[in-house]
């Protein structure tokens, strides 16, 4: 069986789900609906034997040009499933809009896309429904916004307390420096 | 009686026999400093691979008495050796305030010295920010060379200090 094979079975069976397939450089790949994402992934890992997820991870589709490939929504979540017994591979892009910005945890299946949808989460903001621990991972916890989303400016929204409070803090300690230096901390000469 | 003095630095002079030292305070203790500075072992990016070499056989901190040590509390100098993240500047800043002074800061490459080409929401822009940085080592990442040279600044820095004992009336 090939993974074009696979792409031809989820059309047959998912036909409502599926959106669009295509093949590039070898590549398949599977444009989905979101609201059957758990089953569609039981199915690739129980009936195709995609055993391994190789890679979870999120697009901000807003500044896509319109000549790239196909895109349905503004988010997608992307995963590369790879069966270790039969050596093939398969790309899922689940369409996530933006209004209601989340989609079903697949941690039932892989235990591993645990991080990696913290991570999604963390960085883009998409909500896994059914995650058991969907907290930051990257950035500090209290960290406000999501910083791979394309509106998300490049020097950040505002400031981080953590940083500006361990700020203020060094200042306060530099008057107990061994050696006092000409200038403060954080003001150059 | 003075032509047996043997002098093991300008204005340091050794007694033989008596064991002892003829010399500045601020000298001698400098001398001493300089010649066992202990950075301690704390890499944050690429450049910690760069130090790692620093520190290897070819170019081998030995010889200068420089030592990694795995702990803040043995170590004299910190060597903030990649990328500073906001998120992990608060756990430098931590290791900092263990080290017992006197104590040195270097900032090793351009992302430690003013953030480099990440001028974005993660990154500190410079280590001076909540640091006091004694010496700036430029390069991206800078050569074991250039890590040593900035090692050796450090050292004339510290030869060059005039001691708390010296301030006193």
């Amino acid at each position: 069986m090939e993974s074009t094979d696979i792409v031809e079975k989820l059309r047959k069976k998912f036909s409502d789900d599926v959106l669009d397939s295509y093949q590039h450089r070898g590549q398949n790949g599977v444009l989905i609906r979101r609201d059957h994402i758990l089953d569609v992934c039981t199915y690739l890992r129980d009936e195709c034997s995609m055993n391994h997820l190789m890679c979870l991870t999120g697009v901000d589709n807003s500044k896509r040009k319109a000549t790239a490939a196909p895109c349905y929504e503004r988010f997608e979540v992307v995963y590369q499933f790879y069966s270790i017994a039969e050596k093939y591979r398969i790309r899922l892009r689940a369409q996530v809009p933006e209004d209601d910005c989340s989609i079903e945890s697949i941690t039932s299946l892989w235990i591993g896309a645990d991080w990696l949808e913290r991570e999604c989460y963390d960085l883009m903001g998409i909500h896994f429904d059914g995650h058991p621990d969907l907290r930051r991972i990257l950035t500090p916890d209290d960290w406000e916004g999501h910083p791979l989303r394309k509106e998300y400016p490049l020097r950040g929204d505002g400031k981080w307390t953590g940083y500006e409070e361990l700020k203020a803090k060094s200042k306060e300690l530099s008057r107990f420096d061994f050696y006092q230096k000409d200038h403060e901390i954080g003001e150059h000469e | 009686m003075n032509s047996d003095l043997v002098k093991i630095e300008e204005g340091v002079k050794f007694i033989p026999g008596a064991s002892a030292l003829v010399g500045p305070l601020n000298k001698i203790i400098n001398w001493g400093r300089s010649g066992s500075m202990w950075p301690v072992t704390f890499g944050l990016a690429c450049c910690a691979i760069e130090m790692m070499v620093a520190g290897a056989s070819t170019n081998d901190l030995d010889r200068f008495g420089i030592i990694f040590r795995a702990s803040p509390r043995q170590a004299d100098c910190l060597i903030l050796a990649g990328t500073i993240t906001k998120k992990m500047a608060p756990v430098i800043r931590r290791v900092y305030d263990q080290m017992p002074e006197p104590r040195y800061v270097l900032a090793m490459g351009s992302c430690a010295c003013s953030g480099g080409v990440f001028d974005t929401y993660a990154v500190v822009q410079g280590g001076d920010e909540f640091l006091p940085v004694d010496v700036y080592i430029p390069g991206c990442p800078p050569r074991p060379e250039a890590l040593l040279e900035g090692l050796i600044k450090l050292q004339e820095k510290i030869n060059g200090e005039q001691g708390r004992w010296s301030q006193l009336t």
